[in-house]
């Protein structure tokens, strides 16, 4: 893994002889146990953690949920009311999973609205950033897919409006978005045939999540974490050793998370979902308005931005496949914002101007987020494409111009100087490190 | 509690964006309004109330079960705990003498039969199928009352300032009842057509469900049923009744759910604590 050398001493006979053949005790206690870590970190830090757990708890409570559950057209709906009736806690399971997707999202936002704004994917962290993308990417094909198998009213015609996304590409070449939309479907409508499909591919795309983090976490040891200052690690006394300090207060951020979940488990299972969604899927009866789950509303809200005109430019036919580009190239364009990014400071700490725009970002996802559950009509499609419009904006112009026009404030010479010049009296830039001051 | 946190946050922010030309977007059509009730079964530590189960399985059977099934409920549910828990011996009876009895088989002619249902048997409606039901309702299908409940919501169209807020404090609060305030106002919701509103033929004007006009004519008056508890025979009673069973219905384990949740809220808040001050003495001796 990274340049860290292991101080791994093998106590026994036993593990001197293990370790002459498989070092992976050296390897674990190098990356997990002595691996320095910035002294700085504040507790948003903790959020990598509580997403590995996160990914731990959704395999296993899926993988016993598996157990019970129908993947079929005329079963899938009646083995989860199965699984909430009738199995031993099988409430709490499937109510763990359900909750769980959603939780797992809260804490993948706050994970990604971190690195933003500490820019912990400047170099040289590039490619744990890309790689991050691409979990963000895996996670959503994988909460897509995981969102049909209860084979309700909003998750049939979720999935019919997603997978239909594809034939905008019928405007490129016709017949290749519908030949897309049909081997998707297997056949020429959702159907039983897709629920099976899709049961498959999400019980197998959890696994290539994994693959995927733990090269996540690779990358991350061999850069070293990003810390509050955005500075490098320039001497032993800017950081500390993994164990006990990162990891004892990586638990107390998890538990004070676990809190969150347990409310939504326990007190608010349905609150996440949609009532739609207890009525079994019908064909042949359309829910009035169609909303995905929360975490795709922005999306969903840009993607329908572009109707007949985008802020008086007439799209024409146009309209949808652009409203699918700008969807994915929303997601994309996230991979691109290391070199995007002209700073050449990486915590927003130190930017004044950027700051401003950050908060400004941070509001457009949410305001795009409220616009998604709203109907598509009227003001709220002006709304939904100023707000779209802003949200490209920021990566294409905002952070390209700002960085090169913008003069950093005074960045201390080291962590240590940071941290230690705090606790003589001064204090820390409000708003800029929630929970650090301690 | 959070209305007030609402309306004093809303006010706030009502001040604050008065020159933002985005008022528009709050001047929104609503829906049937849907006040909210208060059901012993309700917030983070409502619990089903037996008695009030009892009394509602008795509406439904007199009444609902002579058009809805309530199939995803087996009669031996009815003896649980956490449900209206009847006597066992009292449910069997009543399983026993339950009109729509269940098909069995095949025997060894290889026919189908049918027997009266037992404690392992689902309450059953009075239809075999979808095409049986509209065929001797008008057209119209009475959908099976098990998950009722959970299946509907209220709508609410909050104006987007006070939008955050209103979610925030239905996750404080911990608001989960939006079907049972709908059914129970769609129960209570029947009227004659306002003036000018005319109903169409076969329907009911019902000032709770969308659009108004209901297939299903108005199921419950006063005195429509006899309590055996002096509980006042009224409509707004056997609303209440029947939707707190109905809930129940759609939520079995709604009682165990809300009682193991506060022991883990209590061991992860105790654990939460415990980790802090252990981190803060881990950490006593190096600033950061």
């Amino acid at each position: 893994m990274g340049g860290h050398t292991s101080t791994y001493v093998p106590t026994s006979r036993w593990g001197k002889w293990f370790d002459e053949r498989l070092p992976i005790a050296r390897m674990m206690h190098g990356q997990f146990v002595d691996f320095p870590t910035p002294r700085n970190l504040n507790y948003l830090w903790t959020f990598g953690g509580i997403l590995t757990f996160c990914l731990v708890a959704q395999i296993i409570t899926g993988v016993v949920l598996a157990m019970h559950y129908q993947p079929s057209a005329s079963g899938a709906f009646n083995s989860i009311e199965h699984i909430r009736r009738d199995v031993n806690f099988g409430w709490l399971i499937r109510n763990m999973h359900a909750v769980g997707a959603s939780m797992f999202f809260v804490a993948c936002y706050v994970h990604i609205f971190r690195g933003l704004y500490y820019g912990s994917y400047k170099a040289p962290r590039e490619v744990l950033w890309i790689l991050g993308v691409i979990i963000l990417l895996v996670m959503m094909a994988t909460a897509c897919m995981g969102y049909t198998l209860p084979w309700g009213q909003m998750t049939f015609w979720c999935v019919t409006v997603i997978t239909n996304l594809c034939s905008a590409l019928d405007t490129i070449w016709q017949g290749l978005g519908t030949a897309i939309v049909e081997w998707l479907w297997g056949g020429y409508a959702v159907s039983g045939v897709t629920l099976n499909r899709f049961f498959s591919l999400h019980y197998l795309l959890p696994f290539v999540l994994c693959g995927v983090v733990a090269l996540h976490i690779w990358a991350l040891h061999v850069a070293g974490q990003n810390n509050p200052t955005g500075l490098d690690i320039k001497q032993p006394s800017d950081s500390v050793p993994m164990h006990p300090y990162a990891t004892s207060k990586d638990i107390v951020g998890l538990f004070a998370f676990l809190l969150l979940f347990a409310w939504f488990v326990f007190f608010l299972p349905d609150y996440l979902g949609h009532a739609d969604n207890y009525n079994e899927a019908n064909p042949l009866v359309t829910p009035p308005h169609i909303v995905p789950e929360w975490y795709f509303l922005p999306f969903y809200a840009i993607l329908r931005a572009f109707t007949g005109s985008f802020l008086g430019i007439p799209l024409g036919s146009l309209a949808k496949l652009m409203g699918v580009l700008a969807m994915f190239g929303a997601i994309l364009i996230l991979a691109f914002v290391p070199w995007l990014d002209t700073s050449r400071v990486r915590s927003t700490k130190y930017r004044p101007i950027y700051k401003w725009f950050f908060w400004l970002f941070a509001f457009t996802c949410l305001a795009l987020g409220y616009l998604g559950s709203k109907p598509a009509e009227g003001v709220y499609v002006t709304w939904a494409q100023i707000f779209t419009t802003y949200y490209f904006l920021h990566f294409l112009v905002v952070m390209p111009v700002v960085g090169l026009i913008e003069t950093p404030t005074k960045l201390p010479r080291s962590i240590s100087e940071a941290v230690l010049g705090k606790s003589k009296g001064g204090t820390a830039p409000s708003g800029a490190a929630p929970a650090a001051a301690e | 509690m959070s209305k007030l946190m609402n309306r004093a946050v809303a006010s706030f922010w009502l001040g604050a964006v008065a020159l933002v030309p985005m008022q528009a977007l709050a001047a929104e059509g609503h829906g049937p309004e849907i006040e909210r009730q208060r059901w012993s079964f309700g917030g983070f530590r409502g619990q089903f109330d037996t008695a009030q189960l009892q009394r509602g399985f008795q509406v439904y059977e007199k009444v609902c079960s002579n058009c809805h099934g309530l199939s995803r409920i087996y009669f031996r549910n009815l003896v649980q705990g956490g449900g209206p828990q009847f006597p066992e011996a009292s449910v069997k009876a009543l399983a026993a003498s339950w009109p729509n009895k269940i098909t069995d088989g095949p025997n060894d002619e290889g026919n189908m039969f049918e027997r009266p249902a037992g404690l392992p048997d689902p309450i059953l409606g009075p239809y075999k199928n979808e095409k049986q039901a509209r065929a001797n309702q008008n057209g119209a299908y009475p959908p099976d009352l098990s998950l009722i409940v959970k299946a509907r919501t209220v709508e609410r169209n909050p104006s987007w300032w006070t939008h955050p807020f209103l979610m925030l404090g239905d996750i404080f609060s911990s608001y989960q009842e939006g079907g049972a305030d709908y059914l129970y106002g769609l129960l209570t919701g029947y009227s004659d057509p306002p003036e000018g509103v005319t109903v169409a033929d076969g329907m009911s004007y019902n000032k709770a469900f969308a659009g108004h006009q209901l297939a299903m004519p108005q199921p419950l008056q006063d005195d429509s049923v006899e309590y055996q508890d002096g509980t006042p025979k009224t409509l707004d009673n056997y609303a209440r009744d029947v939707t707190a069973f109905l809930a129940w219905a759609a939520d079995p384990s709604l009682d165990q759910r809300k009682r193991i949740g506060w022991q883990v809220m209590l061991y992860l808040l105790v654990t939460t604590v415990l980790l802090y001050l252990g981190k803060k003495r881990v950490w006593s001796s190096i600033k950061h």
